[in-house]
């Protein structure tokens, strides 16, 4: 493989298993969040701040994803109090608050970010099979929960919470858990993205970037484990496919987005889904 | 002094704040959509608003042909956007807004250039002095006056006219309002009309506070004015007069007196966590 597609690969093998972290918590727990940047954010300072300062990458990652589920935990609390439109500016709210933060530490790199972080030693195809060995199981660990009791449990919760808490379901703590490990997962990712780019800054966190994940997570069609991962590695090789058109890169990202939610709101999973039907009702 | 200052500036951002905000607010109580391409109608006042100054030379014409446009554009964001998936779930219709808001601000960028467009002469420069020896530009007392008259005609409308009976009532009970023989696409229609040239003309006087109109002014517009419909209480056009003023004061405050540890953005933020934490369903809100 050249140089190029090892990148690649690595970069897209990073994207699922962040848009997977967030499946988990959007998609099979119905929690929608806006932020879910900002734990990718804390995995990536986390890890780059123990690096830099001599801590081998393998023993940086455990740490990146507790840090990242003790906020998600902490958010996970909150999504006890508020729900819905409101949980989603909450955590969009979260994510601001992140960026704020961390642009006023001096000890955190500041606005300059953290730079000259170190190779993590295991060769830049070594780090692309691992990132891809990660992705690949956090994939069937989200499949194995969709398939067990927690899979019907966050099912419920994310279908009518309500009705969920009447049946007798501990409602509450099934989303807290899911808040915990789909923000671990992202922590993880964070870690892993940090060490790909070898640089982290306030800016790669924002907004747009947790945006970005939920709209990989919606167009793969929202809960569908395959669905998300292609929808994650198709797009985030896309602004490099349209690097062509650089001035309409973006517009041409944007409208492709809008024409999806626009003609096909079930996403990736509801096209191939309605492909199958058709054709069994033919048959 | 410095306090009746920073109120004054607060205020005045916290009515920029209001007109944004509230036709987001009323498209979410008749919707339930988070329009966050309201942003861009916000940004296109703005444009057409300077321009039209330009061309013209008076600022109450730019003002108005921007709010009219402006107006129509988001009827038809309403007819093309929104009403065909108005039966998903919500999300769906957040996407799809988040991404037309990312390609207006695109189409904005390649149509009037990446720098943007500034009044060839401004508008109401001048300084108005206050008693206590304060000063405010006669910008800031237009942006109050008109946000004042603009809310207020709003309010007569929505209390005193027949269509404004019958945009309460669709708020309230969509189904009992159609049985009782009200439109309510016409409704949706004026909704975004109203909401729209709303935001439009909140683009024109922050293009005027700042002498400028670029692409991407829209951009703190869509996050915040989201948090302020939020922090009102989701579809509460009272809590959302009251949640704008509020954050534009507490901003003023907080980048003064916490500004070292937090910036502008973040201090809003954490005052919307704060109050959502106590009230969840916002200031105003019902359970």
């Amino acid at each position: 493989m050249s140089g190029y597609e090892i990148t690649l690969v690595t970069s897209m093998a990073i994207t699922v298993l962040f848009a997977l972290s967030l499946n988990f918590i959007t998609g099979l727990c119905g929690q929608i969040s806006l932020g879910h940047a900002a734990f990718y954010g804390i995995g990536a300072y986390t890890s780059a701040m123990l690096t830099t300062s001599g801590v081998p990458f393998l023993l940086s990652l455990p740490a990146a994803a507790l840090m990242a589920a003790i906020a998600g935990f902490v958010v996970g609390l909150t999504s006890l109090r508020v729900r819905d439109d409101f949980l989603a500016i909450t955590t969009m709210g979260v994510a601001f608050l992140f960026i704020g933060v961390v642009r006023q530490q001096d000890a955190l790199g500041g606005t300059l970010g953290i730079a000259g972080i170190p190779a993590t030693g295991l060769g830049r195809t070594g780090f692309m099979v691992f990132c891809t060995g990660l992705a690949l199981a956090f994939a069937l660990f989200s499949v194995h929960v969709k398939r067990s009791w927690m899979g019907f449990a966050f099912d419920a919760t994310a279908d009518d919470e309500d009705t969920a808490r009447m049946i007798g379901l501990d409602v509450g703590r099934y989303k807290v858990v899911a808040f915990v490990i789909g923000t671990a997962a992202a922590g993880v990712a964070g870690a892993l993205y940090a060490h790909h780019v070898r640089f982290v800054g306030a800016d790669s966190f924002g907004f747009v970037e947790s945006v970005t994940v939920l709209a990989m997570v919606v167009v793969g069609g929202i809960g569908s484990i395959w669905g998300v991962t292609v929808a994650a590695a198709v797009m985030s090789a896309l602004p490099l496919w349209f690097q062509a058109v650089d001035t309409y890169k973006l517009l041409l990202y944007s409208g492709l987005l809008f024409a999806m939610m626009r003609y096909s709101p079930d996403g990736l999973a509801g096209i191939v889904a309605g492909l199958y039907g058709r054709r069994r009702k033919g048959a | 002094m410095l306090y009746v200052e920073l109120t004054l500036q607060g205020l005045v951002q916290g009515a920029i704040y209001a007109l944004i905000a509230l036709g987001l607010t009323l498209v979410y109580g008749l919707l339930r959509i988070l329009h966050v391409a309201h942003a861009a109608l916000f940004t296109l006042g703005g444009y057409i608003g300077v321009l039209t100054t330009n061309a013209t030379g008076s600022l109450a014409g730019g003002l108005v042909a921007s709010m009219v446009l402006a107006g129509f554009v988001g009827m038809a964001v309403y007819r093309f956007a929104y009403e065909p998936i108005l039966d998903r779930p919500p999300f769906v219709a957040l996407i799809a807004s988040i991404a037309l808001f990312v390609a207006a601000q695109e189409v904005f960028r390649i149509v009037f250039g990446p720098y943007g467009i500034s009044y060839v002469s401004v508008p109401l420069a001048g300084y108005v002095s206050l008693p206590g020896g304060l000063a405010l530009k006669q910008g800031e007392i237009a942006v109050i006056v008109l946000a004042l008259g603009l809310l207020g005609l709003l309010a007569w409308l929505s209390a005193a006219t027949r269509t404004g009976i019958a945009w309460r009532a669709t708020v309230t009970d969509p189904q009992i309002a159609e049985s009782f023989g009200i439109d309510i696409r016409r409704v949706r229609y004026l909704n975004f009309f109203i909401g729209s040239a709303l935001a439009a003309a909140a683009g024109v006087l922050v293009a005027m506070l700042n002498n400028l109109v670029e692409p991407t002014m829209g951009a703190v517009a869509s996050y915040k004015a989201l948090a302020i419909i939020v922090l009102g209480g989701l579809g509460s056009i009272r809590g959302t007069l009251i949640a704008s003023l509020a954050l534009g004061v507490t901003e003023a405050f907080g980048t003064i007196y916490i500004g070292h540890l937090l910036d502008r953005d973040a201090i809003a933020f954490a005052f919307l966590i704060l109050i959502l934490m106590v009230r969840p369903h916002g200031l105003l809100g019902r359970a």
